[in-house]
């Protein structure tokens, strides 16, 4: 790879910010004369607590590489995106791109709901970095791809959401960016839109685009991505290959696992009724799990604590695949959660029956709620609370027999079959 | 699910041959220091232009009468002032009819006005802009006193017209040429405390209920209902000149009526002032420029 290959260089780059800001807390002239007054005459100045929200991040970024951006909450991820983007300024450090930076942050930012499509198309390109005469030469091309021809001179005000959003997306789709950054949080459409977008993304480096890809989701991170930067408080953890950093996470502790434990107290997941205590996958004899054998029975364990007498309530959880396809959901129909449930400690045990997941990375949600017909309460719903591997040792008595090629689905039960010869 | 499907082809579109666009963007700690970089505001001039396309394109649509609203605003002000500052109080006009003298005097005052008002508030008004994408933020100011420039050009046609029905022509259509140099102040004095008080509005939210109040005293103090003459009292003279809009109006009322010019110390104490609150918002506003994505 020669230089010219790097398109994005950051050295060193580093945010801080104060702490005020971060709340995004603005004041009014009079607080800050108060304060002043107040201030006055003790010889200290106003002290503010200052966090650096990125600190000494460097990387280089190879013309084509889909890098994947992992970390929990506050690790930095949105921030190294601002930076990048421009629309914040590091505290130190510097980062050079090559080429023009587009982001899926930005679909239909300026969009005007008193302005016609043709004008939006205008108006949307150009903040996003067209020109006019690149906008003019690629208009026929935006509209038809966007399938509103006939609405193209009406406001958009009168769109549906849908054709709001196809417009949108199809000024930024002919950006052309060099650089594409996509947060999937940030990223528009429902969630089966949004699949289909990150399913598409893997054919992207290949064209030769860069793409950054903050995710929370392990699975589709270790899918579609080559690399992966492992950011936590603001610093860089880990730099490589997707798939390693993406295990070293979840084995850290950083990210989700096999065994979850929080604190008994009010920054546990919950309300004011429930309060998650731990998550486990356990075997039969109650060891934790990290890999799970295809052909073995195991259990999802939830830990709760139940705060005050107050209405039934019952411990659900939900099972995601790699491809973040949901693989079912479950809750516990017994009656003993159909009248209030009584203050204490709970540990309940879901048993997953042998030979029924496919292999491969699955996550679980889990929740407890109540039903207040017709809606569903979740006191509380942790998302990718417990992650595990699904393993096949490959001795030919589970569903996929010999065969050791890929083998999809969602679920692989290991099945009765009849048959009947005639003649 | 054809909405899917479409929106899935984009992503795919997204994936042929990049353009190779080889500019070089640098990204670095702010030095502190304020920076002009006309280069870089040349690079994004068309968006200017669309910014106050824009801002046009949704008034005009929004109000049903559009353009008369711009007219009818100096008339209806033009006609109050006739008649209380005119034929009540007796302001002089230098001889000049009292509703054109005023019609006159009003249309630079009502575009420092609105051009106040809007670019005071610009950057909060596109807090969207301006935490998602990338642009020199003072783009937003500059199309906030670039777009009221139409309604005044629309007020001075409406002028024109009053002054041809009612005789009062410029007795010198050469001084009256003059009279663009003079608004074009108007320009340059509204310019330096929209910078500063869109910079600060960022912060701190009280700006847009100082405006109304300032703008109610400001016609006064630019000398919009009298005529700009030195039989003012010598200290009174100096300090409505101390605000550039009363150079503004006189100067071009001079060039308009031939009412009595500001003489060159007033006028360069106008000028002066308005440079200096231009240095003044330009170096604020670059200075907190960094900062609005994080603080607004």
């Amino acid at each position: 790879m020669s230089a010219a290959d790097v398109v994005i260089r950051a050295e060193g780059l580093g945010k801080e910010y104060r702490l005020g800001e971060l709340q995004a807390s603005y004041g009014t002239l009079r607080d800050s004369m108060v304060n002043a007054v107040k201030h006055l005459g003790r010889h200290e100045r106003r002290k503010h607590e200052h966090i650096w929200a990125l600190e000494d991040v460097s990387f280089e970024l190879q013309r084509g590489e889909v890098l994947g951006l992992i970390g929990g909450n506050g690790a930095g991820k949105s921030t190294l995106l601002k930076l990048l983007t421009r629309i914040a300024t590091p505290t130190r450090g510097t980062a050079e791109i090559r080429g023009r930076v587009g982001s899926l942050l930005e679909v239909g930012t300026g969009f005007h709901p008193e302005l016609t499509g043709r004008e939006n198309v205008y108006l949307n390109g150009a903040i996003l970095g067209m020109k006019r005469r690149e906008i003019s030469a690629r208009f026929d091309e935006i509209v038809e791809f966007s399938g509103v021809e006939r609405f193209i001179d009406t406001p958009v005000k009168r769109y549906s959401s849908g054709m709001y959003v196809r417009l949108a997306f199809s000024v930024a789709a002919h950006l052309e960016p060099e650089v594409l950054l996509v947060d999937e949080v940030l990223a528009v459409g429902d969630a089966e839109f949004q699949r289909r977008c990150l399913g598409r993304m893997e054919s992207l480096g290949e064209a030769g685009r860069t793409v950054i890809f903050v995710s929370h989701n392990m699975q589709t991170v270790s899918q579609l991505c080559d690399r992966a930067i492992l950011l936590d408080q603001g610093r860089v953890v880990l730099d490589g290959d997707s798939a390693d950093v993406v295990s070293r996470y979840l084995q850290s502790g950083l990210g989700s696992g096999s065994n979850r434990q929080w604190a008994d107290d009010a920054a546990a997941p919950g309300d004011s009724l429930v309060r998650l205590l731990g998550a486990r996958v356990v075997t039969d004899e109650g060891e934790v799990l990290g890999a799970v054998d295809v052909r073995q029975r195991f259990g999802i364990e939830l830990r709760f604590r139940v705060l005050t007498h107050g209405e039934p309530v019952r411990p659900k959880f939900k099972l995601v695949d790699r491809r973040g396809d949901i693989a079912f959901n479950a809750w516990d129909i017994d009656h003993r959660w159909d009248s209030p449930t009584a203050p204490g400690v709970y540990t309940t045990t879901a048993w997953i029956p042998p030979n029924l997941l496919n292999e491969g990375l699955y996550s679980a949600d889990v929740a407890v709620c109540s039903v207040s017909a017709p809606r569903l309460i979740h006191h509380f719903q942790e998302r990718f609370a417990l992650a595990f591997h699904v393993q096949d040792p490959g001795l030919g008595d589970t569903a996929r027999g010999n065969y050791t090629g890929q083998w999809r689905g969602v679920v692989r039960p290991l099945l009765d079959w009849t048959v009947e010869e005639a003649g | 699910m054809a909405t899917q499907l479409d929106s899935a082809t984009a992503i795919d579109r997204l994936a042929s041959p990049p353009l190779h666009d080889d500019r070089v963007t640098t990204i670095r700690p702010s030095s502190g220091r304020p920076r002009l970089d006309l280069r870089e505001l040349w690079h994004y001039r068309e968006l200017l232009g669309i910014f106050v396309w824009r801002d046009l394109a949704v008034r005009y649509k929004q109000t049903v009468v559009g353009v008369a609203w711009v007219v009818f605003q100096p008339v209806l002000l033009a006609v109050v002032y006739s008649a209380i500052f005119g034929r009540f109080a007796k302001f002089p006009s230098g001889g000049v009819w009292y509703p054109v003298f005023a019609f006159a005097g009003l249309l630079p005052m009502l575009y420092f006005g609105s051009a106040l008002s809007a670019g005071a508030n610009c950057l909060v008004a596109n807090v969207n802009l301006v935490t998602k994408v990338y642009f020199p933020r003072i783009i937003l100011p500059l199309s906030a006193v670039l777009t009221p420039i139409v309604d005044l050009l629309l007020g001075l046609l409406a002028l024109a017209g009053l002054m041809t029905i009612t005789g009062w022509l410029p007795g010198d259509l050469a001084r009256a040429l003059l009279a663009p140099a003079w608004l074009l102040l108007a320009f340059v004095a509204v310019l330096g405390p929209v910078l500063l008080l869109s910079a600060l509005n960022v912060r701190y939210r009280d700006v847009p209920y100082v405006i109304p109040v300032f703008m109610q005293v400001l016609p006064l103090l630019s000398g919009v209902p009298f005529v700009f003459t030195d039989r003012l009292p010598s200290h009174w003279q100096w300090i409505l000149s101390a605000n550039p809009m009363t150079t503004v109006i006189a100067g071009y009322r001079w060039a308009l009526f031939g009412t009595p010019a500001p003489t060159l110390p007033h006028a360069m104490l106008g000028v002066g002032v308005a440079l200096g609150l231009l240095a003044v918002g330009f170096l604020y506003f670059r200075r907190a420029e960094p900062g609005f994505a994080d603080q607004i």
